[in-house]
């Protein structure tokens, strides 16, 4: 195995174009190096990305924010404006792990890991999250939800790295929430997790809304449907009742040691009611 | 026998003297020795629940870089048939050494079928991927009810089930049907006015230990063999791996390290005889440490239960009759937890009409090891839920219904034997004038009740005590310290010899160096143990007056120990000064040599423990979710020698027992195999998980101990259990009689 740890993300990503076998980015290193100590993978080369300066910051672009691949997630706790802005993407990045965990575990390797139940994917997704790509050919950004295409399987080409999630600068009225079901209360991975953005109007009516779920599909499932039907609504019993319908009905999980069928789809409508009142409420709704 | 008297040492909440170590990460556990050109160990595992060893072939394997040695089952002998006496768990010596390598069968995924000692961690895993073994896949047999058919698939084909009055005509997945009466149940059950009978099953789950299994073993070319492990009784280590390799125990010298914890599961071998046998092959020393998955795969777990219980009782409350029919998994080899599981479950209570009824069950799981109070959770938790049920029936108090029918001392134990003095109507005095029982409750939550009770254990212990030429004490004894033993042994030794705590020293000596000592566990140490070094300590204040007698001329039985010195008795004209310990130890060269003092027993007597906890939960009715707001633990304790440490096992029982409630299980998949073996998701209790848990200790002294001590570290983990699940029903309205209580179950059941 060959470590390489490059000062430019155009020396990394020229690396990762041209590794033969099997290349991995190491940022915080919380899953890579468990599934290497644990013997599920045996890479040829690891390209550490933590020297790269303009990686390891947060930054504020346009009102909006710019975070690195290798910050680590207990950064974005600390940074009062992020939180401010987008406190249900930090809620749920410091829900991962412990806190040991969260000192050296990313938002980025958290989406590029590809699991159906990372913590912080719904909460971005529902953010309206950007990831930036950078590659041998130069750079590009898409949704957050078009990185992961299955269980541990990303869009990303040979050599590309995502090198930082922009977050945009949030709407006038916007609130966002983020809620994951453990049986435990820390150190768990979620059986259900929901994530809600919104945005209100006069009077306290939903004018827009994004609803992503996590682990209750192959990968994070943005809920159109369930956004739908809480939009134009002051977020009314019966409104709560649709979305946790129309949550359900977008639910495609599986059985496992983790959670039945039918619990992750009973549990995904509850926790989308939860995590939007929690959102409106932040958005200034009453 | 018990003395009242004031202790001086006894009692005091002292540092325990190998906690810093443990605390800086400087204590050496069993993964921590290394010598000069070590191998290391690692074992191929069948990948099947059950299947047939056709053919192993090493050849390829043996040539690889850095192999310097393979075994298989056909490298060690034949063991003959022999019961294990003196650990904490049932078993046979032929049994074990085909669990610790398998010969013609795979009985469980994770059975171990060969090892390789080479150079290199990673060389020893290539060289594993390069044994070639044919399996012929058999029917995975997986729990008692498919297990207990009459056209069950056969895990032992000749095993006749033992315990019935005729031999059976033929072979059967039951190893043993065992029967404990008294009465006559139907003429008991005739007299009630109530009768109620439920069915309740338990997972298997682990004890959960933080420290893998592991060892380091050498042979020497005289054919004398060291052992480095983490173990509750290296003394069990040595005579089980003399059997299993058919080697003289007195070539074999097993050293403890220091042990992160155990709960009963370090009570026999997995990996000791196999490093042995690839040290004496390869002629190196072999290290070996099992990783967690392995530890969850192929080490002994407790036993999964299926209790039936009936039963009946007057209106006010008055139990007539009781019957239990008990299955309990062994896993793949007979000898799971069942005895003491049926002497325990109705131990609490007076009844004149009980009829039991147990059957030890093979599975292809791997085989059960003991766990703290080994049996009494799982039944005990079918009989305490089920009282419940009764009192919610009889509409009374659940402490009411236990007081009304609570033994005492007397009573004879459903068990056997009478009781002496106990504490159960303390305990349970103590629980309903508890200010936490009468605290209210908010909406969805609700209050749980149990008892629990477990025999404790003596048997055989030897202590040395050695007086330093400063008056200072060396104690050495024989039991690794998994619960902070050695500060009481120095509390004790303090206490006799009436010097400070800090004058004490104990050292827990390998098996060439102390006296034969059986294991830690049965929570006999504190009682046994304890006894051996108060009755060595005792042996030394009588030396200690024969030195002072000589050294002042006057007769042995002429001089007093008061306060850590001899004292001429009142009357004696005798116009001396007293001699301290130190002063008897400096002038020991003069006096007859130096002062050792030495007691070995098997010990008896030993006081049953009772325990009645409560606690509150809360559930979440839209995700199942149960959290514990507040545990109370109130348990008898004889005489708390060290109350912070007994504290401390009221609250690792509790802790352990709630994580057994609520979420803890092995979860298999259709072919037998684990699919959490790890702690994400084997899911034991976080610090945050846990309200401080409360406890209050009663001390109903042990007429047979000098202090009054009787056993404290297994009683706990057996009440709550029921505590959680009897909470949960109050909380829900739903009684669930399965465990664990984990959300998908209690969501599911909420939704009918």
């Amino acid at each position: 195995m060959r470590y390489a740890a490059p000062t430019s993300m155009k020396e990394a990503t020229g690396l990762m174009a041209k590794a033969k076998g099997k290349a991995f980015v190491l940022a915080g290193g919380t899953d890579l190096l468990v599934r290497l100590k644990g013997g599920f993978v045996e890479p040829d080369l690891v390209v550490d990305i933590k020297r790269i300066p303009a990686v390891t910051k947060i930054t504020k672009a346009g009102g909006g924010f710019r975070i690195g691949a290798a910050v680590p997630c207990a950064e974005l706790g600390e940074n009062a404006a992020l939180k401010k802005a987008w406190p249900g993407v930090v809620e749920a990045a410091n829900l991962i792990g412990s806190d040991q965990i969260q000192g050296r575990c990313t938002i980025v390797g958290n989406l590029c890991n590809a699991s159906p139940a990372a913590d912080s994917v719904p909460a971005m997704v529902a953010a309206g999250a950007k990831a930036a790509i950078a590659g041998p050919r130069g750079r590009r950004t898409v949704a957050v939800e078009d990185v992961v295409s299955g269980p541990g399987k990303t869009t990303l080409k040979k050599g590309e790295i995502v090198e930082a999630i922009s977050l945009p600068k949030p709407k006038p009225k916007t609130g966002d929430a983020y809620l994951r079901f453990i049986p435990r209360t820390e150190m768990d991975i979620a059986v259900v997790s929901a994530g809600v953005c919104l945005t209100l109007g006069a009077k306290g009516v939903v004018k827009s809304a994004r609803v992503a779920l996590g682990a209750v599909g192959p990968t994070v499932i943005v809920a159109n449907a369930a956004a739908a039907a809480i939009i134009g609504t002051t977020l009314d019993e019966a409104a709560l009742e649709k979305l946790a319908a129309a949550a359900r009905a977008a639910c495609k999980p599986i059985d496992d040691k983790r959670g039945t069928v039918e619990f992750r789809i009973e549990v995904a409508g509850v926790l989308a009611k939860r995590a939007a009142k929690i959102a409106y409420q932040r958005a200034g709704g009453k | 026998m018990s003395e009242v008297r004031n202790f001086r040492a006894i009692g005091q909440r002292v540092i325990r003297p190998d906690g810093v170590d443990k605390v800086t990460g400087r204590a050496n556990f069993g993964a921590d020795f290394s010598l000069p050109g070590m191998l290391y160990g690692r074992v191929l595992r069948s990948p099947h629940a059950h299947a047939r060893i056709v053919s192993i072939d090493t050849k390829r394997a043996a040539k690889m870089p850095g192999v310097h040695a393979i075994v298989t089952g056909a490298d060690f002998p034949g063991v003959q048939s022999e019961e294990i006496t003196g650990g904490e768990g049932a078993g046979n010596y032929k049994d074990l050494a085909v669990n610790v390598m398998a010969r013609d069968k795979a009985l469980y995924h994770g059975h171990a079928v060969a090892a390789v000692a080479a150079a290199s961690i990673a060389e020893a895993e290539a060289a594993l991927a390069a044994i070639k073994v044919k399996y012929e896949k058999l029917p995975a047999v997986m729990d008692v009810d498919t297990a207990m058919a009459d056209d069950a698939a056969l895990i032992e084909e000749d095993l006749y089930t033992a315990g019935l009055p005729e031999k059976p005509t033929k072979p059967s997945n039951i190893a043993m049907v065992m029967e404990l009466k008294r009465g006559d149940v139907e003429v008991g059950f005739r007299d009630a006015d109530v009768v109620v009978e439920e069915t309740y099953r338990t997972p298997t789950v682990h004890q959960g230990y933080i420290e893998p299994h592991a060892c380091l073993a050498t042979i020497n070319q005289g054919g004398q063999a060291t052992v480095w492990c983490c173990t509750q009784g290296h003394f069990d280590v040595r005579s089980s791996t003399s059997k299993v390799l058919a080697m003289n125990v007195a070539d074999i010298r097993v050293i403890p390290s220091e042990i992160g914890g155990g709960f009963g599961g370090k009570t026999t071998v997995y990996i000791e005889p196999v490093a042995v046998l690839l040290s004496k092959k390869s002629g190196r020393p072999v290290k070996m440490t099992m990783t967690r998955e392995e530890v969850f795969r192929a080490s002994g777990p407790a036993s999964a239960t299926k209790c039936v219980i009936k039963i009946g009782a007057k209106k006010d409350g008055t139990l007539t009759a009781m019957t239990a029919w008990l299955a309990y998994e062994a896993g793949a080899f007979r000898g799971s937890s069942l005895a003491p599981g049926a002497m325990c479950i109705f131990a609490p209570y007076k009844v004149d009409h009980f009829l039991i009824r147990g059957f030890d069950v093979l599975v292809n799981k791997p085989k059960v090891a003991a766990y703290r109070a080994p049996g009494a959770p799982q039944s005990m938790y079918a009989c305490e839920s089920l009282l419940d049920e009764l009192a919610r029936k009889l509409d009374l108090d659940p402490i009411d219904l236990r007081l009304k029918n609570a033994v005492e001392e007397g009573s004879q134990a459903a068990y056997g034997p009478k009781f002496n003095a106990i504490g159960f109507r303390e305990c349970l005095e103590a629980a309903k004038r508890h200010p936490n029982y009468a605290l209210p409750l908010g909406p969805n939550e609700g209050r749980g009740v149990a008892a629990g009770f477990w025999f404790n254990a003596g048997m055989q212990s030897s202590a040395e005590i050695h007086i330093n030429e400063n008056g200072t004490v060396t104690v050495i004894e024989g039991n690794p310290d998994i619960g902070g033993s050695r500060a009481s042994m120095a509390l004790m030794a303090a206490e006799e010899l009436g010097v400070p705590y800090d004058r004490v020293r104990v050292q827990i000596a390998d098996t060439e160096s102390a006296g034969y000592t059986n294991v830690t566990g049965g929570s006999r140490v504190t009682f046994a143990t304890g006894m051996a070094v108060i009755h060595a300590a005792r042996d030394i204040v009588g030396q200690c007056k024969q030195r002072a007698a000589a050294t002042w001329g006057i007769d042995a039985d002429m001089v007093d120990w008061q306060d850590g010195h001899a004292v001429p008795k009142p009357g004696v004209n005798a116009d001396v000064k007293p001699l301290s310990l130190a002063d008897i130890a400096g002038n020991a060269a003069r006096t007859g040599g130096p002062l050792l003092g030495r007691a070995s027993l098997n010990a008896r007597g030993a006081g049953p423990g009772f325990a009645v906890n409560f606690a509150d939960v809360r559930v979440d009715p839209d995700t199942g979710k149960l959290d514990v707001l507040r545990y109370t633990a109130i348990q008898d304790v004889g005489k708390a020698i060290h109350p912070s440490y007994v504290e401390g096992q009221l609250q690792g029982g509790a802790a352990q027992g709630i994580g057994w409630a609520l979420n803890e299980e092995y979860v298999y998949d259709a072919n037998g195999v684990m699919e959490n073996a790890g702690f994400l998701d084997y899911r034991v209790p976080v610090a945050s998980d846990l309200p401080m848990i409360d406890t209050q200790l009663v001390e109903v002294p042990n007429p047979s101990h000098p202090y009054g001590v009787r056993g404290v570290g297994e009683t706990p983990i057996v009440a709550p259990l029921a505590v959680i699940a009897n909470a949960a029903h109050s909380a829900t309205g739903v009684r669930i009689r399965e465990l664990p209580l984990s959300p998908p179950r209690v969501l599911a059941a909420l939704e009918g």
